[in-house]
């Protein structure tokens, strides 16, 4: 059985907006650094299920998968960075709570 | 996926949340495919489902866990928190449908359809500048990780 996807932009949009919201919720919510990271990662798979759809919709597809390969490799760069960040911090304060880096010094 | 979403961001244990984040990679990966973005599927599932879930499980199992005490504590003060969040989705659900448009799509001729064309023909400089990023991000763990002299 073959699905036409188009027909079902709205309901992807949708599911894009409310996987936003999430991700935003986490990021706003929380205080614990770890968490931080996977309300960003939420983020991130939100805007690429928009670009693939979006590359679906306009017939670009191939243009679509070049952006998402560019998006997960600044990820991965993003989440490495920031996952010995967090271990640094984890080492200095013994703690991921957000509110420790008040006491950070330059 | 929205779902593994919400469970992400919901569920108490930093474990599970690292779980739920890459169920909810698979399951773009799965969209990406009923799609035709192979390619991106691939990638996706690779690195975003196996990659950084595994260095998310690393760090997490680098730090040490709550006393019980303190971990209940904290569990109350984040349900206190995050009990919101179901009711705003729902919220913005029903405002979604109700300000529902349709949106014409207009497919344009003569496009690149091959990955690997748009990607080497295309996108040649794109590349670089993603090497550059990685060698970046290389450097960027290198100095994170020295030691203290």
């Amino acid at each position: 059985m073959v699905i036409d996807f188009s027909q079902f932009f709205w309901l992807f949009f949708a599911f894009v907006v409310l996987i936003l919201i999430e991700g935003f919720y986490c990021i706003m919510v929380t205080y614990n650094l770890m968490r931080v990271l996977i309300g960003l990662e939420i983020l991130i798979k939100a805007v690429t299920l928009l670009i693939i759809v979006a590359g679906y919709l306009s017939g670009q597809m191939a243009l679509a998968q070049t952006l998402v390969i560019t998006v997960i490799v600044i990820e991965v760069v993003v989440v490495m960075i920031a996952a010995g960040i967090v271990l640094g911090f984890y080492r200095e304060y013994d703690s991921l709570n957000v509110r420790n880096a008040r006491n950070m010094k330059g | 996926m929205t779902l593994a979403g919400l469970w992400a961001v919901m569920t108490s244990l930093l474990l599970r949340a690292a779980i739920a984040l890459a169920l909810t990679s698979a399951i773009l990966t799965i969209i990406m495919f009923r799609l035709g973005a192979t390619l991106a599927g691939v990638f996706e599932l690779s690195v975003c489902g196996g990659l950084i879930s595994v260095v998310f499980i690393s760090v997490i199992s680098l730090t040490h866990r709550l006393p019980l005490q303190e971990y209940l504590k904290r569990r109350e003060s984040r349900i206190n928190r995050f009990i919101y969040l179901p009711f705003i989705l729902l919220a913005t659900v029903i405002i979604l449908f109700i300000i529902q448009k349709p949106i014409l799509v207009t497919l344009p001729m003569g496009t690149i359809t091959e990955v690997r064309s748009m990607m080497w023909d295309v996108r040649r400089i794109d590349l670089f500048g993603q090497i550059m990023v990685l060698l970046a991000g290389v450097y960027g763990v290198l100095i994170l990780f020295k030691g203290r002299k």
